[in-house]
């Protein structure tokens, strides 16, 4: 009889050959740099402050790992954050109550995702890049044409509790944050639903034909995502106070590189969530110590634009070498 | 059989130029009608000059689109081009506005030979490489400006004169852009490297294996594009007169969607000059008619999203028909 290794056994080497290590050795030097540069730094109160000014971008890193793992990618997901906190400043001003002001911001979010998600699987021959990127256009559109070049805000005062408000030390956002993050896991790591992903990304006809409804996955991926959006949209705005047609530009650049530096391949099919969290971490702390010294944020847009393809290319050329290497060993 | 099936890819091909002529000239009409001053030589002169640099940006992104990639960094690496060309009329007044282009042209070059070594060598993916790319540019823009504007009056005469200056007759930016346009139609149709283009596009694999050196081709597409929005660059800033960090910030979805509504097909493989000629001028009119019938400027990006969507949908619903049709062709 023979003997099925289903489980994989545990392997010291490839352990530590993992993406993750790679993540954890910049995270030092990323800790290591900035204590160095500025003596404020390694403060706990303005580290745990710090934490809470980039944790609205992290609930996008999380279905945006789910999509890019499905081989897609939403490049929508700022101009969503945008119209959904439009769309909730203006009903609430407009008599709503706030919590039904909430409920609509992000019933609005998940609309749009879900429409990404519609127009992606009905019309499959168009990729995700055009359909996301037209609808970028059309969402940020409508927030313009609602909002025209005006703020508008004046929220309920316990509505900035989101965004700033804390239980003891620990910021209300990060708390939120990591039960999202534990939810986004387990979905991601130990349910079927996380299987078929992987299962799409690597070959998504293989799937269709062994029974997995690709579609409708898909787009209960996109609409989570329009849903996260407006988990940003509501946290975002709580922060800053007031919202404009504007915010969150340039948000989706953010994401996609925290989540292609969390070594989830662009491809499809590989990567995990705790690498993309690392990541996220790592560019948001990067981002803090280097503001502290004064670094501008267009030397920043240059740095972050430099990880986003370095962190692609690595594992591109090192599976490059790999393959010399192997040829030459075949040889 | 194959003549079949190419003739009625062919008929389709035709018939979605017709269409789009015939959107043009209802579009035209209809805008004529709400405000007469819409057919007057004058507007029609504004309209094709402020045309002019999309439509150059436009032919350069359709190469990259046939060969089934996207260039994002595009905004970025006109503005970089236009930044340093500006600074260095700023600071050589003397200098012949000719060397100003080829000097912004280059910049433009280099930009986009990183671009396409990243796409092409390291297998990047085209939206990844792009879109670091683009604010890597971008900061590079901001940190060579330091963060200042070049305005009107630090440009020298002759280097704005390029943008408002005549060729045999028609304006220089009307007259670059028609000499690409030539340029380049003799260059995907009669040429073997232009050809070797759409078949890297319609078929990567298969065009590997009869021999074409398909990573060079793309190279060589993105540091096309790279130059021609080099050259957008410096005609930008010259028509403008002032060249700022981010001039042409999100420009690239308008190119990318004249490319579309031109019918360039975004799953790469196919795309025609006459068509994305015709898409140009559908986007410039829109651009210039809707605040011409008092169209709030608000409501102009979500119509353009609109337009976009819509006319990459029509597509796919096209060519469904033509693939059902012919599928039920071989049946017989």
């Amino acid at each position: 009889m023979r003997t099925l290794a289903a489980k994989k056994t545990f392997d010291l080497k490839s352990f530590f050959l993992q993406w993750e290590w790679m993540l954890v050795i910049i995270f030092i030097i990323v800790f290591a740099i900035n204590t160095s540069l500025s003596e404020y730094f390694l403060d706990a109160g303005l580290l745990v402050a710090a934490t809470s000014t980039f944790l609205d971008k992290a609930f996008l890193v999380l279905p945006m790992v789910f999509i890019i793992i499905l081989g897609d990618i939403d490049i929508s997901v700022g101009s969503t954050v945008a119209l959904s906190s439009v769309i909730m400043a203006v009903s609430y001003n407009a008599g709503l109550p706030m919590p039904l002001a909430m409920a609509l911001c992000l019933v609005v979010s998940t609309a749009c995702g879900y429409i990404n998600g519609y127009l992606i699987t009905k019309f499959e021959e168009l990729s995700a890049v055009i359909v996301t990127l037209s609808t970028m256009i059309i969402y940020r559109g409508i927030a313009l044409i609602i909002l025209k070049d005006q703020a508008s805000g004046s929220f309920p005062k316990w509505f900035g509790y989101l965004g700033w408000g804390s239980i003891g030390i620990v910021p209300f956002i990060l708390i939120v944050f990591i039960i999202f993050a534990i939810i986004f896991f387990i979905l991601l790591h130990k349910t079927t639903f996380g299987r078929r992903l992987y299962g799409m990304g690597n070959n998504a006809t293989a799937c269709y034909f062994s029974g997995v409804q690709v579609d409708k996955i898909k787009v209960t991926v996109f609409a989570l995502t329009g849903l996260m959006a407006g988990v940003t949209a509501l946290f975002l705005t709580s922060r800053m106070g007031s919202t404009r047609p504007n915010v969150a530009t340039g948000y989706e650049l953010d994401v996609i590189t925290m989540v292609v530096l969390g070594g989830i391949s662009t491809a499809g099919g590989k990567g995990n969530m705790t690498g993309a969290i690392m990541a996220m971490f790592l560019i948001g702390y990067l981002r803090y110590g280097l503001g502290l010294v004064n670094v501008p944020a267009q030397s920043l847009l240059i740095i972050i634009g430099l990880l986003l393809i370095f962190a692609v290319m690595v594992p591109n050329i090192s599976s490059k070498f790999n393959k010399i290497l192997s040829k030459k060993a075949a040889n | 059989m194959l003549k079949k099936l190419s003739f009625s890819g062919e008929n389709v091909g035709k018939l979605r130029e017709a269409g789009l002529v015939f959107f043009i000239i209802v579009l035209s009409l209809g805008v004529q009608l709400r405000n007469p001053s819409f057919l007057t030589l004058e507007n029609i002169n504004d309209l094709v000059t402020n045309t002019a640099i999309l439509s150059i940006l436009a032919v350069g992104m359709m190469l990259v689109i046939i060969t089934r990639g996207i260039d994002l960094s595009i905004g970025a690496t006109l503005a970089l081009a236009g930044m340093s060309s500006a600074q260095l009329v700023g600071s050589y007044p003397d200098l012949h506005p000719i060397l100003a282009i080829l000097f912004g042209t280059l910049v433009g070059i280099i930009c986009g030979a990183i671009v396409g070594g990243l796409i092409a060598k390291v297998d990047v993916l085209p939206i990844i490489a792009t879109l670091g790319l683009m604010n890597v540019f971008r900061g590079v823009t901001f940190i060579i400006s330091g963060g200042k504007w070049v305005s009107a009056h630090q440009m020298p005469v002759s280097f704005k004169a390029i943008a408002t200056g005549k060729i045999l007759g028609i304006n220089t930016l009307i007259f670059i852009a028609i000499v690409i346009y030539i340029v380049f139609y003799y260059f995907i149709n009669h040429t073997r490297t232009g050809r070797q283009i759409y078949a890297t596009g319609s078929n990567p694999d298969s065009a590997r294996i009869s021999g074409i050196d398909t990573s060079k081709i793309i190279w060589m597409v993105y540091t096309i594009m790279g130059g021609l929005s080099g050259l957008a660059g410096v005609l930008w800033v010259s028509k403008f007169a002032s060249a700022q960090g981010n001039t042409a910030a999100g420009y690239e979805l308008n190119v990318i969607a004249a490319c579309v509504l031109g019918g360039v097909n975004i799953a790469g493989g196919s795309g025609k000059i006459s068509g994305l000629l015709m898409g140009t001028l559908l986007l410039g009119i829109l651009n210039n008619a809707l605040p011409l019938i008092n169209v709030s400027p608000f409501w102009q990006n979500a119509i353009q999203g609109v337009v976009i969507l819509t006319a990459v949908i029509i597509n796919v619903i096209i060519k469904r028909k033509v693939d059902y049709n012919n599928l039920k062709r071989r049946e017989i």
